[in-house]
């Protein structure tokens, strides 16, 4: 019993809530870029850009919240370079992913060395402040999630996303704009994956650390796909992933219960290939995700 | 993909590279090694291929060049070169230029010139070299390690003796500290064994009940660099009712602090000087003196008793070492007179450290003399594994 009151009590949910934010903003950046057609792995890229933006301006401007604009707005320009080359010139969208991904952890680095002369971790920064129990980008992340449901499902730009992602001839051939579309969601996904990094650099802590987001970009993809590309979806699966890795951690030392920490750190993992394989209801994700659009070919 | 894309792509790629590449350092190495110092009475001629942050990483480079500087005011040795990498590969091409410029002693620094410096020893046998941080096995090769575990044991003496006392601001009721390490790892259960066997003794010699909550960030190196998940780690090992914490997680370690400064408790620092991270919040830090090591080894050369093969630095031969418990250490002094942290922050650093009693200090002194005098034995994990 003790135990258990170790593992489960306030903070344990508090800790997963916390852990589960940049994971469900994240996925819903990815969500709007994949249901429109345009696979995006750079969610990882983008988020360690944003968290970097995040700490720069509001180092040199004192105020945290311009520092979370800035990640906004700036993991909206980095994501309109994958727009660029997967949209505009065709190419393929995941070596245009991992670029982008090897550009923000050497740029970052490369950038922290200029303007702070250090390796490494950038100097302290303002943080944004408490509202209550939590910092702001945790109300805000559960809102984005309300808003992008009710985006997707009941606005007419919703409907068009998802029958880009879907059809994109036949969306097309009722004069639908494809790649206007496609760019406003890849643009939205990096404004998305931008406050996923702010919320890690100035909001859970208040510096930025070369590789600071550590693979979150990936379990946000995770997430994305075991959620099924729906808002709520990508919700619940971030809440369960930021859940486990708050029990895991709580979990660590107590020898009584004897779960290898590794085991419970796979799990996100472990979940993601069972919803791909179909075992728990199929993943499918949209149809034309992935596939460059060539207005006139079939 | 028609010609145009894979241009575009083809440019996008370069561009990563060259950006990924420009991190490390700023010059390719062959030409531009740098002089320092005028010519004076001893004409021994010390090389040094510092690793990935270069000259001013306040961490293992600048402690490096320490024991030069230091070296040189001794007159051990007229001129030094150093040599900064700008990747892993360039480095065993500076260490060969070194050799070949006929340097009597060449250091590389980090486990990561292992294989340049073994490669490079074998080449010029009769150059003298060392390796920090690693063990490279040719005739030539001195190899600087340190027992970090020494340090570690200190580090949960003090933490364990500081547990217990309650009347001081950010020490709770209950006999329970912490430790945080970065990726699973052999090296990192050897801090892990130290901190938990100088634990022990205090539980033995104090009859106290002290208890270690344990973490692991990860499996893989993220976990080195994943402030985040340290910071939730910190706050959990907090929650569950740890008032001092220590971690080896390198980057990681900065959400601990800032856990640490949110919840009011402690944190102990690792390698370098963290003590000026978030003033007044971290107790002390266990220390790499490479320095030390650097300078041992330059004047073994300068006397003729340079020996090949490894040399462990631990407390005895002040390899590892706190930080002081009574004042601000060297480098925080360094930075105050570089401007880079406040008088304030220092005022803070010294007033934690003032908290601590007295009769704590005396002990930890006391542990220290009796491990240096082998009454304390230190276990190693790297030695029980094997």
């Amino acid at each position: 019993m003790e135990i258990f009151q170790q593992i489960f009590n306030l903070e344990t949910f508090s800790s997963t809530l916390r852990m589960a934010i940049p994971l469900m903003v994240a996925a819903i950046g990815g969500m709007f870029s994949e249901r429109s057609g345009v696979v995006n792995i750079a969610l990882e890229g983008m988020m360690l850009a944003g968290a970097f933006i995040a700490v720069v301006v509001s180092y040199f401007t004192g105020s945290a919240w311009l520092g979370l604009l800035g990640a906004v707005f700036f993991g909206g320009v980095f994501a309109l370079i994958h727009a660029l080359v997967s949209i505009r010139y065709h190419a393929d969208q995941v070596v245009s992913g991992v670029a982008l991904n090897l550009l923000a952890a050497g740029g970052t680095v490369f950038l922290l060395n200029i303007l702070f002369n250090t390796s490494g971790t950038s100097p302290s920064v303002t943080a944004l402040p408490y509202w209550g129990p939590f910092k702001p980008t945790v109300y805000l992340g559960l809102l984005i999630v309300l808003i992008s449901h009710y985006i997707l499902f009941f606005t007419p730009f919703g409907l068009r996303v998802r029958a880009v992602g879907e059809h994109p001839h036949a969306a097309d051939s009722v004069g639908i704009d494809v790649e206007k579309i496609r760019y406003v969601c890849v643009i939205l996904s990096g404004m998305l994956a931008g406050f996923a990094g702010a919320h890690l650099s100035i909001g859970v802590l208040s510096v930025f650390r070369e590789g600071m987001t550590a693979g979150r970009g990936f379990i946000a993809l995770a997430a994305l796909i075991f959620g099924k590309w729906y808002p709520f979806g990508a919700m619940g699966a971030s809440l369960l992933f930021g859940f486990f890795q708050a029990i895991e951690i709580r979990l660590q030392g107590i020898e009584a219960i004897g779960i290898p920490a590794e085991f419970i750190q796979m799990i996100p993992y472990i979940l993601t290939v069972i919803a791909l394989a179909g075992v728990i209801g199929r993943a499918t994700p949209p149809a034309a995700s992935g596939e460059p659009f060539e207005k006139g070919k079939r | 993909m028609s010609k145009r894309n894979l241009i575009f792509l083809s440019l996008i790629l370069a561009l990563t590279l060259l950006v990924g590449c420009a991190g490390g350092g700023e010059q390719p190495p062959q030409d531009t090694p740098q002089e320092d110092g005028q010519k004076a009475a001893s004409d021994l001629k010390v090389g040094i291929v510092l690793s990935s942050g270069g000259k001013g990483d306040k961490s293992f480079n600048d402690s490096s060049l320490r024991g030069l500087d230091r070296a040189k005011e001794e007159g051990l040795i007229a001129e030094y070169k150093y040599i900064e990498p700008k990747e892993v590969a360039a480095a065993e091409k500076g260490l060969r230029f070194l050799a070949q410029q006929g340097y009597d002693l060449v250091i590389g620094v980090g486990f990561m010139q292992k294989d340049a410096v073994d490669t490079v020893s074998k080449e010029f046998a009769d150059t003298k070299f060392a390796i920090i941080d690693d063990v490279v096995d040719n005739p030539n090769v001195a190899s600087l390690t340190f027992k970090e575990h020494e340090g570690s044991f200190l580090a949960g003496a003090l933490a364990a003796l500081l547990t217990t006392h309650e009347e001081i601001e950010g020490i709770n009721a209950e006999e329970v500290v912490g430790f945080l390490g970065g990726m699973d790892s052999p090296l990192i259960h050897k801090f892990e064994l130290g901190y938990t066997s100088g634990v022990d003794y205090i539980n033995e010699t104090e009859g106290t009940d002290v208890k270690v909550k344990i973490n692991y960030t990860g499996s893989d190196p993220s976990a080195f660099n994943d402030p985040a998940k340290g910071k939730e780690i910190a706050l959990a090992q907090y929650n569950a009712g740890a008032d001092i914490i220590y971690h080896a997680s390198g980057g990681t370690g900065i959400g601990l602090f800032e856990a640490a400064a949110q919840t009011g408790n402690y944190a102990i620092g690792v390698d370098s000087d963290q003590d000026w991270n978030q003033p007044g919040y971290i107790l002390t830090s266990v220390l790499k003196k490479v320095d030390n090591a650097v300078f041992a080894t330059v004047k073994a050369v300068k006397e003729g008793n340079f020996e090949a093969g490894l040399k462990e630095y631990g407390l005895e031969e002040k390899g590892v070492a706190l930080t002081p418990l009574t004042e601000a250490g060297v480098t925080v002094k360094a930075a105050q007179e570089a401007g880079d942290i406040t008088a304030e922050d220092v005022a803070k650093i010294e007033g934690l450290k003032a908290k601590i009693p007295a009769e704590i200090k005396d002990k930890i002194e006391d542990i220290k003399s009796k491990i240096i005098a082998g009454e304390i034995e230190v276990p190693n994990y790297l030695e029980q594994a094997q």
